[in-house]
Parts: C-alpha cells; sequence; structure tokens
C-alpha cells in the first residue's frame, strides 16, 4: 500500500539528522512509499512562541500524511495526530532522516501513538 | 493620575515598591492599587485581606458541524495554534485561543460564533482605610494575560490615583498594563541583566509615549551602568534604594517596609512626589 511518512529533520535533505522535537522541527521531509525521493518543508512555525504542535500537525493533516517519525510529541499535537489517524513511531538513535526511514520499513522503529 | 511600576526583569523590585509606595501615600489620599502581574500575583502577600471575585470571560469560538464544510480557513486564519481543521471534523484548543474572534471573521460558511468561557478572575478587597487592591489572576494553563489585566484596570478607571505592579518582561501584558498610563517607574537592579531588561522597558514606555523615571534597587552606591544608561537617554534616576539586609527581611516576611525601616516612609513620599510632578495630568 502506497502512502505518506513525514519525518521531522534537521535539515531539508534525507543524509540531515531527526529532529527529535516534532512542533519546533526546522523542516518537515515527506516520502511517499511508492517513491524514492523525500520532498522538504520547511516548518515556519519553527521559532513561534506558541501554539506549534497543532499547527505542526496542520501541515501533516493537509498533506495526508499516514505515519509520523519523531523524538517526542506534545500532548495538544498528539491529540491532533490520533484524531486525524496518523501514527507516531519514535526515532532517538541520532541518526540521519535516512537512518530513520531504512529502520521504519524494517519495523525496528517503537510505536508511540 | 495612573502609575506603573515595571522593570522588564523579573525579582528586582517592582512589587516592594508598587506595595509600599500605594501603602504610605494611602496614609493622606486614596489609593487604588492594581496587580497586573496576572500570571503570579502576588501583591496581596502585602495586604493580607478578604476578598470579593468576580470572573474573567473571554470569546471562544463554537463551530456549527451542520454548517462547517472543513475548509480550513479558519485554522489559517488562527495565529495562535487554537484550531485544527481535519477533513472530517474541527479541533478547538480553548487555553490556547486568544479571543481574537478572526475566526468568526473569515469564516465562509458563517458556522462560527463566540461563546463566552472563563479565563481568569479580578479580585478586590480593602485592605486598609483607603486603599483598595484589585488583583488580576489568570487561570492555569490560560494566555490570554492581557484579558485579565484590561478587566482589572477597568476597574480601577477614571480613579484619581491608580498604582499598577506591572508584570514582568516587555511583551503584550506589558503593553496592556502601560498603555494610556500617566508615568511608568522603571524599577531595576545594578546588574548587566538588570540594564539589559531595563533597557528594553523603557523602550516600551518610549513607543508608547509614557514617560518614565527609574529607581535603583539593591544599589551598591556607584550603579555606574544604569546611571550612564539613565543619562544616555535622558531618564532621571528618580531614587536609588540602598543594598540592606532590613528590607530584604521585610519583604520576605510580606512585611511593608514602613513599618520596620526607620526614615523609609519619607522616602517614600520623595519618591511620590517626584512621581506626581512629572505624570500628574497637566503637571
Amino acid at each position: 500500500m502506497v502512502m505518506i511518512i513525514c519525518i521531522t529533520s534537521k535539515g531539508p535533505k534525507s543524509f540531515d539528522l531527526v529532529e527529535e522535537r516534532f512542533g519546533r522541527s526546522p523542516y518537515f521531509l515527506f516520502r511517499d512509499t511508492g517513491k524514492d525521493d523525500f520532498e522538504p518543508v520547511a516548518n515556519k512555525f519553527a521559532d513561534a512562541a506558541g501554539g506549534v504542535g497543532p499547527r505542526a500537525a496542520q501541515v501533516l493533516v493537509d498533506r495526508g500524511a499516514k505515519v509520523l517519525i519523531t523524538g517526542n510529541v506534545g500532548g495538544n499535537a498528539l491529540s491532533v495526530i490520533q484524531a486525524a489517524g496518523i501514527e507516531v513511531f519514535r526515532y532517538r538513535d541520532g541518526g540521519s532522516v535516512e537512518d530513520a526511514f531504512q529502520k521504519y520499513q524494517k519495523g525496528l522503529l517503537e510505536k508511540m501513538a | 493620575m495612573r502609575v506603573v511600576v515595571a522593570s522588564g526583569k523579573g525579582g528586582t523590585g517592582k512589587t516592594l515598591v508598587a506595595a509600599n509606595l500605594a501603602a504610605v501615600v494611602s496614609g493622606s489620599r486614596e489609593v487604588v492599587l492594581v496587580d497586573c502581574d496576572v500570571e503570579e500575583p502576588n501583591l496581596h502577600l502585602f495586604f493580607p485581606s478578604e476578598t470579593k471575585t468576580l470572573p474573567v470571560l473571554a470569546d471562544v469560538p463554537v463551530f456549527d458541524q451542520l454548517r462547517c464544510d472543513h475548509c480550513g480557513e479558519c485554522a489559517r486564519t488562527c495565529q495562535y495554534g487554537a484550531i485544527v481543521v481535519l477533513p472530517q471534523k474541527n479541533l478547538f484548543f480553548p487555553e490556547m485561543c486568544h479571543g481574537c474572534g478572526g475566526c468568526e471573521i473569515t469564516c465562509p460558511q458563517g458556522a462560527i460564533s463566540m461563546r463566552k468561557r472563563e479565563v481568569g478572575r479580578v479580585e478586590f478587597s480593602r485592605p486598609r482605610c483607603h486603599l483598595t487592591l484589585i488583583s488580576g489572576v489568570l487561570n492555569e494553563r490560560e494566555v490570554a494575560a492581557p484579558r485579565v489585566i484590561r478587566e482589572a484596570l477597568l476597574y480601577a478607571g477614571g480613579h484619581p490615583l491608580v498604582i499598577c505592579d506591572a508584570p514582568p518582561g516587555t511583551a503584550c501584558p506589558l503593553v496592556e498594563t502601560l498603555e494610556g498610563a500617566d508615568y511608568c517607574v522603571l524599577v531595576t537592579e545594578p546588574t548587566p541583566f538588570g540594564l539589559h531588561d531595563l533597557s528594553l522597558a523603557a523602550g516600551v514606555a518610549d513607543v508608547l509615549g509614557v514617560p518614565a523615571g527609574v529607581v535603583i534597587n539593591r544599589s551598591m552606591g556607584e550603579d555606574g551602568m544604569v546611571r550612564e544608561f539613565c543619562r544616555s537617554k535622558n531618564i532621571p534616576v528618580l531614587w536609588t534604594i540602598p543594598f540592606d539586609r532590613r528590607i530584604a527581611e521585610l519583604a520576605n516576611d510580606g512585611k511593608l517596609l514602613a513599618d520596620g525601616v526607620p526614615g523609609i516612609r519619607e522616602l517614600f513620599l520623595g519618591l511620590f512626589a517626584k512621581v506626581s510632578g512629572r505624570g500628574e495630568p497637566g503637571a
């Protein structure tokens, strides 16, 4: 089944490191499982004063993501993500977006929600 | 006349100055003291007394699910991340809502109306015979500090002498407190951090057109940096409170200084004379 995966990232490329924060992640890297490359989306709310979690979750909802890979998700964002039926997997190995994606595909990541 | 005691940096002695100024001045005239530090109001500690309470209500949106077509315009309008629109339903986070009403205005379907929700309260007391204390209290987890400050100030509106204890920082809550005031007393401490935030707070007062003067608290005698800053900005140094263990001990015990530091009553009266000479409308 083809679906859209989102990985939080410190930069726009798949060799950039995974950002462990969700709402304040500088980039969201989206990947359609049927394709070979990531599409970077800069998070314009990364430095906002507050309300970053729900607004970041809205970006995922609008892009139809079904899986989120990140370090941790706050309460408000989590309630959006659960309501939208998005699965969350925790990645805390300190590696690249590509590494997180490979581990997800091998079923090595812990499911948070 | 409305006087605001502000600082920028927290812990410089705003509340100490506001409480003692109000207490001393209330010896000879009516004073309304307003605690605008609604996230952590503490003036009442100096004036324990029976209080009466009124709720502070803010607007929050209600979504008409029959009219809503989940277009997402409300979520794009909201600057506070309080609304998320899913394909089949909307999620609303009331504690993140600032009650601006933007979502109601921009909804193309007319599916949003506003209702009232309690975000805080205003407490009233009469701790001394010429002193009324009005304290704004923001409920925990809430963000609508300016809403509560506005309401607390509303009840003090028009009184001949209002002294406000401002919130720390230089963001919306300070702007709400300072806007329209006649004079701003900036309490600072002679440290680099104190000076840094003093310069920010002085900038806010300047932008809002409120004349300001500085009180240096915990002075070790020289205060060169602060005085140099005040000279360069043409801001008067109104008073210097020496670094004195008795003052710290009394304040920590929630006591007023006039009750334990000889001669300090006259110094506070002197401060008030300077403030009213500069801030009294028509002065």
